[in-house]
């Protein structure tokens, strides 16, 4: 940082607690104090994680020990947010090499993210997404539904109102995610998602079954009559597509079978 | 984390004693916040205090919210040992609401909590522990065909050849000479307490840089049946992703090749590589390190991977037991319901219990009350004499307990368990050691990679079954009966036991009206790095240390050495410090 000055990123993980500043020492200073040093001479901040974007789940409530992210103590500096319980890895070295690469800093949207792994909710990327269209969903982990891997909306995803790479990047070298293995989405890249309603409580009304535009793309009027042709349609289709399901000869493999128990 | 150093060293001389304190804290090559102080006497280490520096309040968090959603909260407890929060919480709602969960789903969870084990371990001992053991500087001076040759003599692992070793020489030299050391400034290169040659020097380097490319393979198991690693997803009632061998969109063949293969792999760098260079360094270190560190006689094991329901622990993998006194011809039942058998102090810890400051409490009563006395940071010291440490201490029938891998060795042998009891006497004969050896730093080294090695075989036994469930034509992974809330009594208390890598962890639950009431966890390296009790026993951390010789207080590495053999995970808490000294001097080797 001597060497240095002007010239360094400080990347940080963890939230800040700010109750006491003893809750989190290390070599007898406070997080908040090795913050406020390090960041003096920076170029930029890069917060790693929803812990350092945003908080996350020690500042959930009742936020025990006033836990804050980067951006809320310190000030004078850019700060790159980049967020996710914890960020997808390819996301982080993404970000380092666009820095290293592009020699500049990443766009960024409202939230100071970058725009490069932020720009789309997983809503909009996800694999499952035409079963959403369709009307095609779990009503239950495990169901027939989810053998056929219907989309999760019913059992809580918060996909629509999540930004982030899940459904294009993927986890892990692009192995899966947490739609596609089963799970839905909790939304761990948004702000204060620990306190955004139970995980397996459904979002109330999202706009759908294909609509899913901003205002200066569709007028609202025709927006709402076009989503209820749409909604009645993905409607009829659904209760179609479950009797076919209920009503299904078993395929004589065995794995069809529902009884066994 | 995997910087190599950054430590502040403080060293205070008390003229009258010719003592000398000294405080290391950061503990760098652990997971979280760790502070160790330690006091020496004649080249000897006559004192020491473990301290954790950090505390967030999740139980505190946990009040009031649906216990469905509780594995996701606490599973942010760790990212190193991700999942096995999760796991231990499922287990303790579904214990609370007595759901008991479908085969294939208990098996999955098992590959899961496998795959954390093989890869934690062997991250550990590579890339945590291994420079505690291993000069890197001294790795430049070797060589390469000579490395070779004792490669080759040790394993028949493919990557062995003088061109191999040569290669990765001067790839370090090259790291060395930029003068951006990295990941390997600040060692401690040239200490007398190290004793390898600077051909095993140079093979454990080769492999430290191996291990950091395999580890984050075998994680991939999380990623396909939790969605993401770290902090895969779990389910009440079993787990949430659905197999359908016929269906494109489901986990079918392929994914479970995949699954086997990840596992097969590991298998063969833990035969091939982990336990060979481990069995190879300890031979140069058993002399005096297989008789420094013991610490605590009494080891607690709950025992974990079960093969016929969650209820049986006879049937489990690990035998769950008490070991006290070091007395292995005894293995005592452990129930954690029974008020006696675990009790948490605050006596030295910044917390405050309604009933007093000598109080235990089961966790079922369990209080989280933060109240620190500390000093004001930034500060030299903290003062032992009064509380010192983020971490509650507990016991079990008031003793002390070790946790981690070499309790389990030690319970899983003295339970009288055939593949237990091979691996563990190959090691002592190849060796030639006796038992009393497994009792030391050295020991619990070993025990963690003779573990690993247990491990990768009963995975793939986990595996081949999961396939047999699904060719006999049982698919199921979730049972649904009581997933809705209107289904539960109104009150309920719960327990989840769990054997994770670094010890015996278990989180307790009381819920009410749907909700979770109260929530604590009371975690492995709790066991290990707490400060002292109401009768002042120390804790495993600080016992392990008493008597360790120190060659040079500014360079402690046979401290380090100990505290790593234990594989701290602090985000679950800790600190050590030194009482009033005449004179403080700072050290700073950043």
């Amino acid at each position: 940082m001597k060497k240095y000055p002007g010239e360094y990123l400080v990347m940080v993980e963890g939230s800040i607690p700010t109750g006491n500043e003893a809750y989190c020492c290390i070599g007898g200073k406070s997080a908040l104090q090795i913050l406020t040093d390090a960041v003096k001479n920076a170029k930029a901040v890069v917060a790693w994680g929803n812990c350092a974007s945003a908080g996350c789940v020690q500042a959930a409530s009742p936020n025990p020990t006033d836990a804050k992210p980067v951006h809320k103590v310190i000030s004078g500096k850019p700060v790159i947010n980049v967020q996710g319980c914890p960020p997808i890895a390819a996301v982080m070295a993404g970000v380092v090499v666009h820095i290293l690469t592009f020699d500049r800093i990443p766009q960024l949207d409202g939230m100071n993210r970058p725009k490069a792994f932020y720009s789309r909710r997983v809503h909009d990327t996800c694999y499952r997404r035409p079963n959403f269209d369709a009307g095609l969903f779990v009503d239950s982990f495990d169901d027939e539904g989810a053998k056929r891997g219907y989309c999760l909306y019913k059992m809580g995803c918060k996909g629509p109102v999540t930004y982030n790479s899940c459904g294009i990047i993927k986890w892990n070298d692009g192995v899966s995610y947490p739609i596609q293995s089963g799970h839905p989405c909790i939304g761990c890249s948004e702000d204060g998602f620990w306190d955004n309603g139970p995980f397996y409580q459904h979002l109330p009304g999202v706009a759908g079954f294909g609509i899913e535009t901003t205002a200066d793309k569709i007028g609202l009027g025709l927006g709402i009559a076009t989503a209820a042709g749409i909604a009645t349609h993905a409607i009829v289709t659904n209760i179609r597509k479950h009797k076919e399901i209920v009503n299904e000869p078993a395929e004589g493999s065995v794995s069809d079978n529902h009884e066994k128990s | 984390m995997n910087r190599l150093r950054v430590q502040l060293v403080i060293t205070t001389k008390n003229l009258k004693t010719m003592a000398q304190r000294i405080v290391i804290d950061p503990i760098t090559r652990i997971e979280g916040h760790l502070r160790v102080e330690i006091e020496v006497n004649g080249g000897k280490i006559t004192d020491a205090y473990s301290a954790g520096t950090m505390v967030r309040g999740i139980e505190t968090i946990l009040k009031g919210r649906d216990p469905r959603d509780a594995w996701a909260f606490v599973g942010r407890v760790c990212g190193v040992c991700t999942s096995t929060h999760s796991l231990t919480s499922v287990r303790t709602v579904e214990n609370a609401l007595g759901i008991s969960i479908p085969p294939n789903a208990e098996l999955i969870r098992n590959l899961m909590a496998t795959a954390l084990y093989i890869q934690d371990h062997v991250v550990h001992f590579y890339v945590l522990h291994a420079l505690d053991w291993v000069d890197v500087v001294s790795a430049l001076k070797a060589n390469p065909s000579e490395a070779s040759k004792i490669a080759q003599s040790i394993s028949s692992w493919p990557k062995s050849s003088t061109g191999y070793f040569t290669d990765v020489q001067n790839r370090v030299k090259k790291f060395v000479e930029s003068g951006q050391l990295g990941i390997f400034a600040n060692g401690y290169w040239g200490h007398p307490a190290y004793k390898l040659p600077p051909e095993v020097n140079l093979i454990a380097v080769a492999h430290y840089l191996e291990a950091l490319d395999w580890q984050k393979e075998l994680v991939k198991v999380h990623t396909v049946f939790g969605g993401k690693n770290p902090h895969p997803n779990f389910l009440v009632g079993g787990i949430p992703c659905s197999l359908n061998i016929d269906e494109a969109n489901a986990i079918n063949a392929e994914r479970l090749a995949f699954v086997g293969t990840l596992f097969e792999n590991a298998k063969t760098f833990v035969d091939q590589v982990y336990i060979p260079d481990l069995l190879a360094i300890a031979s140069f270190y058993k002399s005096d390190w297989g008789a420094i560190g013991g610490g605590l006689k009494n080891y607690l094991s709950f025992g974990d991977f079960p093969t016929n329901g969650y209820s049986n622990p006879a049937g489990f993998k690990m035998p769950r037991g008490v070991i006290l006194d070091r007395d292995i011809s005894k293995v005592l039942e452990v129930k954690l319901d029974e008020p006696e058998q675990i009790q948490e102090y605050v006596n030295n810890s910044w917390y405050e219990y309604s009933k007093g400051d000598q109080a235990g409490l089961h966790p079922w009563e369990g209080e989280t009350k933060l109240n620190y006395t500390g000093p004001t940071p930034p500060y030299d010291y903290l003062d032992v004499s009064k509380k010192y440490s983020w971490v509650k201490t507990p016991r079990w029938k008031g003793h002390p307990m070790e946790v981690g891998p070499l309790s389990r060795m030690l319970v899983g042998y003295a339970s009288g368990r055939p593949d237990y009891k091979e691996v563990i006497e190959y090691a002592l004969k190849t060796l030639d050691v006796p038992v009393a050896a497994l009792f030391s730093t050295l020991g619990r080294t070993a025990a963690r990679g003779l573990e690993t090695k247990l491990t990768t075989v009963w995975a793939l036994e986990f595996y081949h079954q999961l396939l047999d469930n699904i060719k006999n034509g049982d698919t199921r992974t979730m049972n649904n009966e009581k997933w809705l809330p209107e289904s539960w009594p109104k009150e309920c208390k719960g327990i989840g036991m769990t054997e994770a890598p670094r010890g015996a962890l278990s989180h307790f639950i009381v819920i009410e009206d749907q909700k979770i009431k109260n929530y604590q966890l009371v975690v492995p390296t709790t066991w290990n790095a707490s400060p002292r009790d109401p009768q002042g026993q120390r804790s495993a951390f600080e016992e392990s240390l008493i008597g360790t010789p120190v060659a040079d207080a500014k360079l402690p590495l046979e401290v380090i050495r100990t505290i790593h053999s234990f594989d701290p995970c602090l985000a679950c808490a800790v600190h050590v410090y030194d009482e009033n000294g005449t004179h403080i001097h700072n050290l700073k080797t950043y």
